[in-house]
C-alpha cells in the first residue's frame, strides 16, 4: 500500500499544482449545480401560501448567509493554525478566503434588504440578526484592509489572525440572535414545517444552491490562493522555473 | 409548472423587481469577482515576467 505524504502539500510549491488540478473540478461542480438549484427553485418549488412568489429570494438569500458565516470560521481557523504554528500557507488560504466570504456577506445582505422591502415595508430595520450580520460584514472589511495595509507578511498575518479570531464571537451571534432577542427575522426553518409537500422542494432547491455556492466558493479560493502563492514566492527559485516553463 | 408563460414568469407575481434584483445582482458580483481575479493574474504574471526579465543577464 503506498502512502500519500500530506506534509508535502503544505508547501506552497506543491500545493500551488496541486489547487491548479482541483480548481476545473470544483467549477464544474459548481456550474451544474448552480443550473439544476436555480431549476428547482424557479420551476419545482411551488408558491408560497404567505409570501407569494416573493419567498424565492430564500434561494440565494439563505445559502448566502450561511456561506458567510462559513467562510468567516475557517478563515478563522486558518489565520489561527497560521498564527499559533507559523504555517504560511494557513495564512495564505485565510487571506484568500475573506474577499468570497465578503462577497457572500453583501449578497446575504442586499437579498434580504429585496426581501424585506416587499415583505417588512422597509429595506433594512436596525433588528438583531441584521445588525450582527452587518457586523460581520465590517469584519472581513477589517480583515482585509488591515492585511493590506501592512507590508511586511507575517506582521499582517499576524494581526489579521487577531481580527478573526476575536471577530469569530460575532458568529453565533448571528446565528442565534433570532431565538435570544425578539426580531423581525424569521427564525430558522419557519417555511419548512408548514406543508410537507412543500418543504422538500424548497428544502432542496436551499439545499443544492448552498452546495452550489459551496463549490463556487472553493474553486476561486484556490484560485485566489494561487495568486496569493505566487506573489508571496515570487522571489524563490520555483516561481522563477515556472515562469520560465510558462514561456 | 408554476408559469404559463415568459411574462408571468418575469413578473413573479408582482414580485418581478425585488426577485430579479436579487438573483440578477447576485450573480453580477460573482460574475465580477470572476472577472477581477482573472485580470489580477495577468497582471501578476506579466509584472513576474518583467522583473525576470530584468534580473536575467
Amino acid at each position: 500500500m503506498s502512502t500519500i505524504n500530506w506534509y508535502k502539500y503544505a508547501s506552497p510549491a506543491s500545493f500551488y499544482g496541486l489547487a491548479g488540478k482541483m480548481i476545473p473540478g470544483f467549477a464544474a461542480l459548481s456550474g451544474i449545480l448552480f443550473i439544476v438549484g436555480l431549476y428547482i427553485g424557479f420551476f419545482v418549488a411551488p408558491t408560497d401560501a404567505q409570501q407569494g412568489e416573493a419567498y424565492r429570494i430564500i434561494f440565494i438569500h439563505v445559502p448566502a448567509a450561511w456561506m458567510s458565516m462559513f467562510i468567516y470560521v475557517i478563515m478563522a481557523i486558518y489565520a489561527g493554525i497560521g498564527l499559533a504554528f507559523n504555517t504560511r500557507l494557513s495564512s495564505m488560504m485565510a487571506q484568500a478566503l475573506a474577499p468570497t466570504g465578503a462577497l457572500f456577506c453583501s449578497i446575504a445582505l442586499f437579498t434580504g434588504a429585496f426581501w424585506g422591502k416587499p415583505m417588512w415595508g422597509a429595506w433594512w430595520v436596525w433588528d438583531a440578526r441584521l445588525t450582527s450580520q452587518l457586523i460581520l460584514f465590517f469584519l472581513y472589511i477589517g480583515f482585509i484592509s488591515l492585511q493590506a495595509a501592512i507590508d511586511d507578511p507575517k506582521r499582517s498575518d499576524r494581526a489579521g489572525a487577531l481580527i478573526a479570531l476575536v471577530g469569530v464571537v460575532n458568529v453565533p451571534i448571528i446565528y442565534f440572535s433570532v431565538k435570544w432577542w425578539n426580531t423581525l427575522h424569521q427564525g430558522a426553518s419557519i417555511n419548512l414545517t408548514r406543508a410537507p409537500s412543500m418543504a422538500h422542494t424548497m428544502l432542496a432547491g436551499m439545499l443544492i444552491m448552498a452546495l452550489a455556492c459551496w463549490m463556487y466558493a472553493i474553486a476561486v479560493t484556490l484560485y485566489r490562493v494561487r495568486l496569493v502563492i505566487l506573489e508571496r514566492e515570487r522571489h524563490s527559485t520555483w516561481v522563477a522555473q515556472l515562469l520560465k516553463d510558462m514561456k | 409548472m408554476n408559469w404559463e408563460n415568459v411574462s408571468q414568469f418575469l413578473h413573479m407575481g408582482g414580485y418581478g423587481f425585488y426577485v430579479w434584483g436579487s438573483f440578477g445582482l447576485s450573480f453580477a458580483l460573482l460574475a465580477l469577482e470572476l472577472l477581477l481575479l482573472s485580470v489580477r493574474r495577468r497582471t501578476l504574471l506579466k509584472r513576474l515576467g518583467q522583473i525576470q526579465r530584468l534580473n536575467t543577464p
